[in-house]
């Protein structure tokens, strides 16, 4: 039980990108927690507590994009299209991006075992994150 | 260096992992619909017009909903599951408890959750 496991010096143990790659899937779970509940706390405040219902607080965490509460109560959606939220949608688009397609390469690397199939499976995925990243970004900014 | 397994899909399927293999498969097809879900998402906003239409309209489908925030609920937890055990490595030896306390948080919001989405698509 809870063995001394770092006796093995730094590049022993191996720091390259998949270990690095390692610690950004936990680090930006982390991030996306701090995000939504950054994004929750952002909605009370600007009174969705009297003019929103429960799942349009929760979409609006899971994405402050302004779209997401326009169908709600609110008389004026002008604090909810700031800059400064869709910075925060930005930043949120981009982590979740990058970690979802990291976890379909993790998915993908379990099936497809051949360097040759590996090294298309991370062709197209960055195609794919960089693709999604720039739909997403051009959704939240001329939304 | 391309790795080999030498296991075949019918032994992998009868592997006997219990509790951890089943919250890692679920991990798995919670963040493969998540990725599905989210992609068919920002595309029918950019697309719009009737295709995007009609994706809002399989999304916004409470039977669609239901899946969904399993997915999304359950790699939530284990997630966070992961990664306190991940970057607090002296917790490990409490990783039982750890996956019991996932599903004591999991079982009730979800069937809270489903609860409110049947009743709402229901009328009620």
């Amino acid at each position: 039980m809870a063995a001394k496991s770092k006796s093995l010096p730094l590049a022993k143990r191996g720091l390259n990108f998949e270990m690095l790659m390692w610690l950004f899937t936990r680090l930006s779970a982390l991030a996306m927690y701090a995000l939504i509940l950054f994004a929750i706390i952002g909605a009370l405040v600007m009174g969705a507590r009297n003019q929103m219902n429960f799942a349009d607080v929760m979409r609006w965490g899971f994405m402050p994009n302004v779209t997401h509460v326009q169908n709600t109560d609110l008389q004026s959606t002008d604090a909810w299209a700031t800059t400064f939220w869709k910075l925060t949608a930005s930043a949120l688009l981009m982590v979740a991006v990058a970690h979802g397609v990291h976890g379909l390469v993790t998915i993908a690397d379990d099936y497809i075992v051949r360097p040759r199939g590996r090294n298309i499976v991370r062709v197209i995925s960055i195609a794919f994150m960089l693709g999604m990243i720039g739909i997403g970004l051009y959704i939240l900014w001329t939304s | 260096m391309g790795l080999k397994r030498n296991v075949s899909l019918a032994t992998g399927l009868k592997y006997k992992g219990q509790g951890p293999m089943l919250a890692f498969v679920l991990h798995r097809i919670g963040g493969l619909g998540m990725a599905v879900f989210l992609t068919v998402h920002i595309l029918s906003s950019f697309l719009g017009g009737d295709i995007g239409k009609f994706l809002n309209l399989v999304y916004e489908n409470w039977a669609f909903q239901i899946v969904v925030f399993f997915c999304v609920l359950f790699h939530a937890i284990n997630g966070l599951r992961i990664t306190i055990l991940d970057l607090w490595p002296n917790l490990i030896p409490h990783q039982r408890e750890a996956t019991w306390v996932e599903w004591a948080v999991f079982i009730p919001v979800y069937v809270f959750a489903v609860f409110v989405i049947t009743t709402t698509a229901l009328g009620g």
